[in-house]
């Protein structure tokens, strides 16, 4: 993490030479994505479960939340293409008769649902804070950065359990299904902010210099039009490729806070959950609950990481 | 004339990148006599560094070497697998590079790194090991050499440390030094000494000197003889007072008119029009035909090779005549 | 130096206090105490006098102070669930988690430094890419995905291995139990340490690779080649030793979340650990336990940077010159 968040501050000043979009359209980044077959099957990958999460409610064959429509009768059934598979479930059903396929597909779009806000709200804090520190300087600076040193020396999934723990803890009156899609997402992105912040930081300092910023400011333009017109965009480049790099680790974390049975419940299961439940059949031989899930989670963020490897690598002038 | 110590023949070295093969070295040959100190002189971007490399065949790639032989002692050594390569390395040809404070590794002491050097070249015992490094640190002027060979290279300051440097290049007594900018990273009023310095142990040792450099001045006060390098290869190459006082090639001419001596009454220095051609973009025929002012039809289509005048070379279409002519 | 020290001593102490006021927040601001404590059925008058009793009345910052001065002589009060007193309960626990912590830790470093030089060095052999590819993998499968897979081939298909606890347990006095003793113990030891080194080793390994390369890229390794030195003592004696001291930092720094990861860990193989405490305390909002694991961990964490802080000066020369106050 640390190597990131280094690798963004130097790499920022390059990148803030020429706009996102204007590096996209340059062949070399194209040929780059598209002479690597691995990241090309990562980028289909990725595409395909996104779009499989969105489209869920369309394409599963069934809904595995409406306790009306589940085949009780059926449940513990194996998949499709084994022996005595049951030619209406693909991939089997769990225990409450649970078409796994489905689950799989609203679990998936659960978890992409609940990562990706998470990461957008690490994002936005995050950014809006480096933002902050890096223009005003003097003890908001100190204040934030401090804040963050001491943060970044836990490992985030602690954080995130805890702010979970705690979360939960303070919304005990209410029923923890409904909140618990809000809690991870918070959980989530306040325990991811810390890189952006630096990162964002490091490319305000830089930019705060230049000759644009120091001109804006004499003609007086406010502040915040100075940052959000002028810099925001110069530090959009690194930020980028901290978020793809954090979609997986978000996905991981919320799979993870799922599986550890804090994360969502049963009713309304993500991946982890699934896996969770799964892992109690694991020796009474139907595997197929917790296989495919697993699977699905372990291709899912396998393809997520590549492309952030890809990008990172593509964007980072040093490396050429 | 004695048997030259190197001797290089048409080296040739490319760049393979994704946009096709650049020419980085285009045809240099030259030799190094034992002992004597070859200065290598032209501007960033030249090839002077890129042939100290290929000499010791430590070219970065995706640079290579792709054509030309390289001899010392009239055995080649570009053809040699790597261990024998090594073999070579520091045993008999040493180099110098120019940043001391990257040159020596931080966390070690300097003790330690010159005497694996002397333990790696020579049969010595680890004891007699360290009195010899003891013994070089004072020859090259480190003070108290036997307590400070303990120290740090970060305690020592940035002339202190190229001494060592140099000191490391020679510990196993190399017939020739190649010196790679060895003073562009110091501070002027510390660049004199260490010159000085190698001069006179390269001098007390009998080893040869290969000086590359872009300050013309260090060149004319330490070197016998002087290559002048432009664009990948080498314009003119003679004696140092001859080149100085008289220099034959217009480029050549350019950069001592650039030297400012304590006579110059100009008020600004004289300066060559124009800059050196990308790798990319090298011309056809001579390559400083665009900046020189004395440029005819024949500079423009076709490459001068280096004509023989008495003891000069020099690639340069003007002087046809004086080198047929054989004077 | 002992300037130095001094310092991050205090930054340490100012840190420990700042999360311990956190954990005082959580404690006295999230659910009501006294409510925990007691039934449904119980008397206002009863309440009030639990309260007091509790000194809830008083200002707020004396109760921090108090909860403080507690937490400093470890007294973190009694578990909600449990109804025994909280450092009990992880006094328990401990040997199993840190157990289990060591042994993982040393396996990552024995496994993550070799497979890191040899990608390095050996950077375009099969072997090398296999390593990279695997390493891709160890950091994309989450940890309880790892264990789960390990339990499925080991435990369920070849019946080597046990799937959940820490199998026959040796006391040493009064505060340790080991497993490593015993067959049963240390066999119950292989899957679970193996599932939390293995994202340590995936990160060591790429980190050793990345160091490495980027040492073997200096001036003063180019030097050192082009002094004639044999590849061993340019690669072994020069680089490995500049390779490994940003390396230490991080391990070291690593070693904290390896005691955080063993709650995922712990609850994969029903290990009895404070991970799995910490996990219960969550599950059942008891604050008291959730309270005083945050604490241990900040402690924890507190003491391996200041360890490694220290580890740091004392390997690499430039800092020492530093805090001495620099020579010529």
């Amino acid at each position: 993490m640390e190597a990131m968040a280094e690798m963004g501050e130097t790499a920022a000043p390059a990148a803030t030479r020429r706009s996102l979009r204007s590096r996209l359209a340059d062949s070399d980044m194209l040929v780059s994505f598209l002479s690597s077959p691995v990241t090309v099957l990562a980028g289909v990958i990725t595409l395909l479960m996104f779009a499989a999460a969105v489209l869920s409610p369309w394409i599963a064959p069934t809904d595995p939340f409406n306790p009306a429509t589940n085949f009780l009768a059926d449940s513990l059934d194996p998949p499709r293409f084994t022996a005595d598979g049951d030619p209406r479930f693909l991939l089997g059903t769990d225990d409450q008769g649970r078409d796994i396929w489905s689950a799989i597909l609203y679990g998936l779009r659960v978890s992409l649902l609940i990562g990706g806000g998470g990461v957008a709200l690490a994002g936005a804090i995050g950014i809006t804070l480096g933002l902050i520190a890096g223009y005003a300087g003097g003890w908001t600076d100190a204040v934030i950065m401090r804040v963050a040193d001491v943060q970044l020396t836990f490992p985030t999934i602690l954080i995130a359990l805890l702010l979970d723990g705690v979360a939960q803890a303070l919304l005990k009156g209410s029923s923890h299904h409904e909140t618990a899609f809000g809690v991870l997402i918070l959980a989530i992105g306040l325990s991811f902010w810390v890189q952006y912040a630096r990162t964002v930081r490091a490319s305000t300092l830089v930019e705060k210099n230049r000759d644009y910023v120091q001109a804006a400011r004499l003609i007086g333009l406010s502040p915040l039009r100075i940052v959000v017109r002028h810099i925001l965009p110069n530090v959009m480049g690194p930020v980028l490729v901290i978020a793809t790099i954090n979609l997986a680790l978000a996905i991981i974390t919320e799979a993870t806070l799922s599986f550890l049975g804090v994360g969502l419940p049963p009713t309304q299961p993500s991946l982890g959950t699934l896996i969770r439940i799964g892992q109690n059949f694991l020796f009474s031989g139907e595997w197929w609950i917790v296989a495919f899930p697993s699977l699905t989670l372990a291709i899912l963020v396998l393809a997520v990481n590549l492309l952030g490897d890809w990008l990172r690598d593509a964007l980072n002038p040093k490396l050429k | 004339m004695s048997e030259a110590l190197l001797s290089v023949r048409d080296l040739r070295v490319e760049f393979a990148t994704r946009r096709g093969k650049l020419v980085a070295l285009d045809g240099v040959s030259f030799d190094i006599a034992p002992g004597e100190i070859l200065g290598m002189v032209g501007e960033s971007g030249a090839g002077k560094s890129l042939t100290g490399l290929s000499i010791i065949n430590q070219l970065d790639p995706p640079g290579s070497v792709v054509a030309g032989e390289i001899r010392l002692n009239g055995a080649r050594i570009d053809n040699l697998p790597p261990a024998r390569m090594r073999e070579i390395r520091g045993r008999r040809i040493g180099i110098i590079f120019q940043d001391p404070l990257t040159s020596l590794n931080p966390l070690l002491r300097i003790g330690d790194q010159l005497v694996e050097t002397i333990l790696a070249h020579s049969p010595l015992s680890p004891k007699q090991a360290r009195e010899r490094a003891i013994a070089w640190l004072a020859e090259v002027g480190i003070p108290a050499p036997d307590k400070r060979i303990d120290g740090y290279p970060h305690e020592f300051s940035g002339g202190m440390r190229q001494r060592v440097v140099i000191a490391l290049a020679l510990c196993a007594e190399p017939a020739l030094v190649i010196a790679d900018e060895p003073t562009t990273a110091l501070d002027v009023s510390v660049q004199a000494q260490i010159i000085a310095v190698l001069k006179n142990i390269t001098r007390r040792h009998g080893a040869a000197v290969l000086l590359i450099t872009h300050d013309m001045g260090v060149i004319a006060e330490t070197a016998d003889r002087v290559a002048v390098m432009y664009a990948g290869r080498i314009v003119e190459i003679g004696a140092v007072a001859d080149v100085v006082r008289r220099p034959l090639h217009p480029y050549a001419r350019g950069l001592m008119a650039a030297i400012p001596t304590l006579e110059t009454r100009a008020e600004r220095l004289a300066q060559i029009p124009g800059a050196m051609p990308r790798l990319n973009a090298i011309p056809r025929g001579c390559a400083f035909s665009p900046r020189c002012d004395r440029v005819f039809a024949r500079c423009l289509v076709e490459r001068p090779p280096l004509l023989t005048i008495g003891h000069r070379k020099v690639a340069c279409w003007l002087h046809l005549e004086a080198a047929e002519e054989g004077r | 130096m002992i300037a130095f020290i001094l310092r991050r001593l205090l930054a340490s102490i100012a840190v420990l206090i700042a999360v311990g006021l956190i954990a005082f927040a959580m404690f006295r601001f999230v659910g009501d105490p006294v409510d925990q404590m007691v039934g449904i059925e119980t008397p206002e008058a009863e309440r009030a006098q639990i309260r007091e009793q509790l000194g809830l009345n008083r200002p707020v910052l004396i109760q921090a102070a108090i909860f403080l001065v507690h937490a400093a002589r470890l007294d973190f009060g009694v578990s909600y669930q449990f109804k025994q007193p909280v450092i009990d309960l992880i006094r328990a626990r401990m040997p199993a988690t840190l157990e289990l912590s060591f042994v993982a830790s040393v396996l990552s470093l024995l496994v993550g430094v070799p497979m890191g030089v040899y990608t390095a060095l050996r950077r375009n052999s099969a072997l090398a890419k296999l390593f990279q590819a695997l390493s891709l993998i160890g950091i994309s499968l989450p940890t309880f995905l790892i264990g789960i897979l390990l339990i499925y081939v080991f435990a369920v298909l070849l019946r080597w291995l046990p799937s959940f606890g820490r199998g026959d347990v040796v006391r040493l006095g009064p505060w340790w139990s080991t497993g490593l003793l015993t067959v049963s113990g240390l066999k119950s030891l292989v899957m679970p340490s193996i599932t939390l080194a293995l994202f340590q080793v995936t990160l060591i390994m790429r980190l050793v690779r990345a160091e490495m390369l980027e040492v073997l890229r200096t001036d003063y390794i180019k030097f050192a080649r082009a002094r004639g030195l044999s590849e061993r003592a340019v690669h072994f004696h020069h680089a490995l030793k500049n390779t490994l001291v940003p390396v230490i930092t991080v391990v070291g720094l690593q070693l904290g979340s390896i005691v955080a990861f063993s709650i995922i860990t712990e609850t994969v193989f029903a290990w009895p650990g404070m991970g799995q405490l910490f996990l219960q305390s969550i599950q059942n909002a008891d604050i008291p336990i959730m309270a005083a694991y945050l604490l241990f961990i900040s402690v924890l964490f507190v003491l391996i940077n200041l360890v490694v802080d220290l580890l740091y000066v004392a390997v690499d020369p430039r800092l020492r010159g530093a805090l001495h106050g620099g020579h010529g």
